[in-house]
């Protein structure tokens, strides 16, 4: 085998092991754990066997493994060795140490690794707390391990790859073995140079949009919530599986509670990524991927509050078994969309099509018919369920209907749905109107409903390629989700307020009004109050939007109050035990923050004063949202006198530009500095520009880059024309005229440098513009030396675009070269936005996040005494009490 | 029947509505003929800039006004107005989809996003010399002067 100089491949094959390593761990682990769980059903009295043991083994083997992967890639990219197509492609040398991890989630193998890494983290915990769960709840995770191992492999399997492996080595990849420069004698038929890594000078660099410390945080705490909606799911289909339909609920609501703590965060982290870092202009622009992720955190949260219901009331059982299951196909359905490239046209978020779309669908295929195949209690039923999967899913590979795969993916829904109806019974008594059960199942509906709306619309490029059509997003694509969504909104903020004043079974009505009169009036104040003196006016879609936002203001504000209300009257203070209603308030919170900025967000940059317009044509539309700004011109900006003061390069990155942009209000007074920054990607031509904003209390003022002059396109062909004046003569150029008011030769003119023998000339020039108020006055050098070559220095008026010289005086009169061009230009065009009380939004998604958590703890606190409580006496009495 | 299964049943009706309506809304990729027979409909064109046609911006005077030829595979060119900067890559992209109307003989769109060749098929080592050469020559402005130099 060859030699090649300079390369290191012990790490690769090393990885390469541990990732086949864990790919059998998990497997024998699924094997064990699943004859564990037969074994036990089969020996009634046992709780575990011994393939328990060998599962752990199993499973912990992984957990090694995994790590271990973890470290080699560490390894490979900390120590750039480019021999590995990964470091190659996610990083270079200039790579700060901090973005290091932000390399290892760029590529996809890295996030599956990390998706990998996160479910061995909850499985050591899930065995180390799930007792006579164990076994079955296990089963599933590690099958899902093994589905991830497989996502990492670069194995062929007759023919066709499965997984890319993250330590495929360089000379391995198509681009680099199409290229014939490291080729003998750049020869691609023949051998690959000896020392070709010699070649290598650098990294292809991490995606400069991507060295951020959001991408560092965001995705490890994003697919911590990803990873962790599959404990719910498993508890679920345990549940079924072994029979033990509803005794699995209270140890899987705090899962479930964490689950959607931190998936919320990650989510809204990603949002404030967009927020800060991006110019999207916003945080939520209803994108794909956005969409993709936020829908089964809806679900989850319909999840667990009808599986609060059930615990309470005995209702919505069958609710939350669907619920609970759905989240997590919905989490492979949204890793479908986003690696499978179909997204393309329609999202602004970058995809690389691996060509995995088969592995990916089968992730989702696999699992989605796993649920009928466990909830089958019959060996019938199982088999058959089995049997129709193994058809359905033949059939979508070797036909080509484009829409069958969508119809074996509703069977298995369907089929399982069917199985839990008929397996996890329901009371047969129908909910009173008055009970909190009741409302709290609409709300959950309501949510899950909204999912579903959400999804459908995001799948629009899905059902384009499933039935052949051309659909593509209505014309204001935002608005067709808000309009939906402030409706949720308004519905969920009324029943996040006035639920938790109804009682479970029943509430007589006229406690029920008594205790919610106080927070409602209050409310309606409060409401008032903040739409008044608020201005919360959005009249861009008219009125009955306009409405819709008000009401959902009052709901919102109503869900705030009634809320810390309940806090306070219902709990008489007591805040461990009101995890639930400090999460409800923050979710208020987040309503309230998210309708008072968008419906009141501004745009301070609309360019209408300043430059003198001399359009080719106009448009008689609204004015442009973007302002171009000339260098040292200041211009008026909403409230504010705006000036662009120069720019600066980033110390680290040459191609990084600051902009140095000086705000002055005009009313206050009060002056600050914003540096927006841009630059332009050499790889894709494209620019990039991450915005500055001033935080306030109350609002945050936004700005960003979105065009500037490219200085690499600086092919300027015009030229100087040369005019002979005397003092009090005129020249013309195009957008105005330049007087040459005086002419004074070397006596008068203080220079160091100069020797008596040399001869130096000013001439003194003023240029009038007519667009512009006010004069240019401009001195120009002409330097003589006696023995040189003489030399004169131009000066610009860069508004004007002027470049002047002077190139000659004789005898009075001078020559004045004067060059026009657009490149002499230091403009930048910037976009301002002004978000009122975004603050809102950011602090009540800690609120929520936090009151979450405090469910959560409560949650693990009861289910330990629970099972303190069974411990029996002799035990007991012996622990000495 | 029971409260909750009329409530059931009045939701799921009320969201399909809500997703009829919004696929009546929903618009359609064209191109330049299709895009000219449904006037006044929004519609995504697919094309490219047609680089023999004049191309107007001015970033000085006016940053929200971008004037192109548009022309798609079939050969058909639309004159197009865009309300906005120029999108930085527009000359290099090979391929734009731009959402808006035919209105009055010219397409007037309200939103360009241009396509970039294949990102992700680059050639292994060809891009370390293009971005050596960067760093000496190009992008570098007119000014080079440090943060601290500006704030005087």
């Amino acid at each position: 085998m060859e030699k090649y100089i300079g390369e290191y491949l012990l790490p690769g094959q090393l990885g390469h092991f541990f990732i086949i390593l864990s790919l059998v761990a998990s497997l024998v682990a699924t094997i064990a754990y699943f004859m564990d769980v037969r074994t036990v059903r089969l020996n009634p009295g046992t709780t575990f066997s011994p393939w328990r043991t060998l599962a752990r083994g199993a499973f912990i083997t992984e957990v090694i493994s995994v790590i271990s992967i973890f470290a080699i890639l560490f390894y490979i990219i900390h120590n750039h060795r480019f021999e590995y197509y990964y470091a190659w492609k996610h990083s270079n040398l200039s790579l700060e140490f901090k973005y290091l991890l932000a390399c290892f989630w760029e590529g996809q193998e890295g996030s599956f690794l990390l998706w990998s890494f996160w479910h061995c983290l909850l499985g050591l915990v899930v065995i180390k707390t799930a007792k006579s769960w164990e076994s079955s709840v296990m089963t599933i995770i590690s099958g899902a391990q093994f589905a991830l191992a497989t996502m990492v492999l670069g194995i062929f399997f007759f023919g066709s790859k499965i997984g890319t492996n993250p330590f495929i080595l360089l000379r391995d990849t198509e681009g680099f073995l199409n290229n014939p420069d490291f080729r003998v004698n750049g020869n691609l038929a023949g051998p690959i140079m000896n020392d070709y890594l010699s070649h290598i000078v650098d990294g292809n660099g991490l995606n400069p949009l991507l060295q951020n410390r959001w991408m560092v945080i965001h995705p490890p705490v994003l697919f911590l919530g990803f990873a962790s909606t599959l404990i719910p799911f498993a508890f679920a289909l345990a549940g079924l599986w072994t029979r033990r339909i509803s005794e699995w609920v209270n140890q899987a609501l705090p899962w479930a509670l964490f689950s959607l703590a931190v998936f919320g965060v990650g989510i809204m982290m990603g949002a404030w990524w967009a927020y800060e870092s991006l110019n999207f202009g916003g945080y939520w622009a209803w994108d794909p991927v956005e969409n993709a992720s936020l829908v089964p955190w809806l679900i989850l949260a319909a999840g667990i509050h009808t599986l609060l219901i059930y615990k309470h009331s005995g209702y919505s059982l069958r609710s939350t078994y669907l619920f609970l299951v759905l989240t997590f196909i919905f989490v492979l359905y949204s890793t479908f969309l986003t690696r499978s490239g179909i997204l393309g046209e329609s999202s602004v978020h970058a995809f690389t099509d691996l060509g995995m779309n088969v592995q990916l669908f089968l992730f989702l295929y696999g699992f989605v018919w796993l649920a009928p195949i466990l909830a089958a209690n019959t060996f019938n039923k199982r088999i058959i369920t089995l049997f129709s999967a193994a058809v359905l899913g033949l059939a979508c590979y070797f036909l080509n209907i484009s829409w069958l795969p969508l119809i074996a993916m509703l069977a298995g829904v369907i089929t399982f749905m069917v199985f839990v109806f008929q397996q996890v019974p329901s009371v047969k008594k129908e909910e009173e109107g008055s009970s909190r059960e009741f409302w709290m199942f609409i709300g959950s509906l309501v949510f899950f409903l909204s999912a579903m709306v959400i999804i459908f619309k995001t799948s629009l490029p899905v059902f384009n390629k499933l039935f052949g059509i051309n659909t593509a997003a209505p014309e204001d694509v935002e608005y067709s989700y808000n309009q939906i969504q402030v409706l949720v909104a308004v519905i969920i903020g009324i029943l996040t307020g006035a639920t938790q004043y109804l009682r479970y079974r029943n509430t007589p009505t006229k406690m029920f009004w008594k205790k919610m009169a106080l927070p409602l009036i209050l409310s309606i104040i409060a409401s008032a109050l903040v739409l008044a003196f608020g201005k919360v006016n959005y009249t861009q879609k008219g009125l009955g939007f306009e409405m819709e936002i008000w009401l959902a203001v009052a709901a919102s504000v109503y869900a705030i109050i009634a809320n810390a209300g309940y806090i306070w009257i219902g709990m008489r203070g007591k805040l461990n035990l009101s995890g639930g209603s400090v999460a409800h308030l923050g979710f208020g919170l987040v309503l309230l923050g998210i309708l008072l900025s968008s419906a009141k967000k501004e745009v301070l940059s609309y360019n209408t004063s300043g430059i003198a317009v001399s359009f080719g044509e106009k448009s008689d539309q609204k004015p442009g949202e973007n302002l171009t700004l000339v260098k040292g011109m200041t211009m008026k900006m909403g409230k504010y006198d705006v000036t662009y003061r120069g720019d600066s390069l980033h110390p680290k990155k040459p191609t990084q530009r600051y902009f140095r942009i000086d705000f002055r209000q005009r009313e206050t007074g009060e002056q600050f500095t914003l540096w927006p920054d841009a630059f332009i990607n050499d790889k894709e031509n494209a620019l990039m520009s991450s915005p500055d904003a001033r935080h306030y209390l109350s609002h945050d003022v936004f700005v960003y880059v979105s065009s500037m002059p490219d200085p690499g396109k600086n092919t300027d062909t015009s030229k100087f024309v040369s005019h002979v004046r005397s003092v009090g003569d005129t020249i013309f150029y195009s957008k105005g005229y330049i007087i040459l008011e005086d002419l004074a030769g070397s006596d008068n003119i203080p220079l160091d440098k100069l020797s008596p023998k040399d001869s130096a000339y000013t001439a003194t020039l003023r240029v009038h513009s007519f667009a512009r108020q006010g004069d240019y006055k401009r001195n120009l050098l002409l330097v003589k030396p006696f023995d040189k070559p003489s030399y004169a220095e131009p000066d610009t008026v860069m508004a004007e675009g002027l470049v002047l010289r002077l190139d000659e005086l004789n005898g009075g009169k001078a020559n004045i070269g004067v060059r026009e061009s657009d490149n002499v230009l230091e403009y930048v065009t910037l976009k301002a936005y002004k978000f009122p009380f975004i603050g809102v939004l950011w602090g009540g998604i800690v609120i929520t996040a936090f009151g979450t958590f405090m469910s959560m703890a409560r949650r693990i606190r009861l289910n330990r005494a629970a099972r303190n409580k069974t411990i029996p006496s002799a035990e007991a009495s012996a622990a000495g009490s | 029947m029971k409260k909750i299964h009329i409530i059931l049943l009045v939701a799921i009706a009320a969201a399909v509505a809500v997703l009829v309506s919004f696929l009546q809304a929903t618009s359609t990729y064209d191109t330049v003929a299709t895009a000219r027979s449904k006037p006044g409909k929004f519609v995504h064109l697919m094309a490219s800039w047609d680089k023999g046609s004049p191309l107007q911006y001015d970033a000085i005077n006016n940053p929200n006004f971008l004037s192109f030829t548009a022309i798609d595979t079939l050969g058909e060119k639309v004159k197009v107005i865009y309300n906005n900067p120029k999108p930085e890559n527009f000359e290099q992209a090979p391929r734009l989809v731009m959402k808006g109307k035919y209105v009055n003989g010219v397409f007037e769109c309200s939103n360009i996003q241009t396509k970039c060749p294949s990102k992700y098929k680059e050639e292994a080592g060809s891009n370390n010399t293009q971005t050596t050469q960067a760093g000496s020559n190009g992008a570098q402005p007119a000014s080079t002067r440090t943060i601290s130099e500006l704030s005087k």
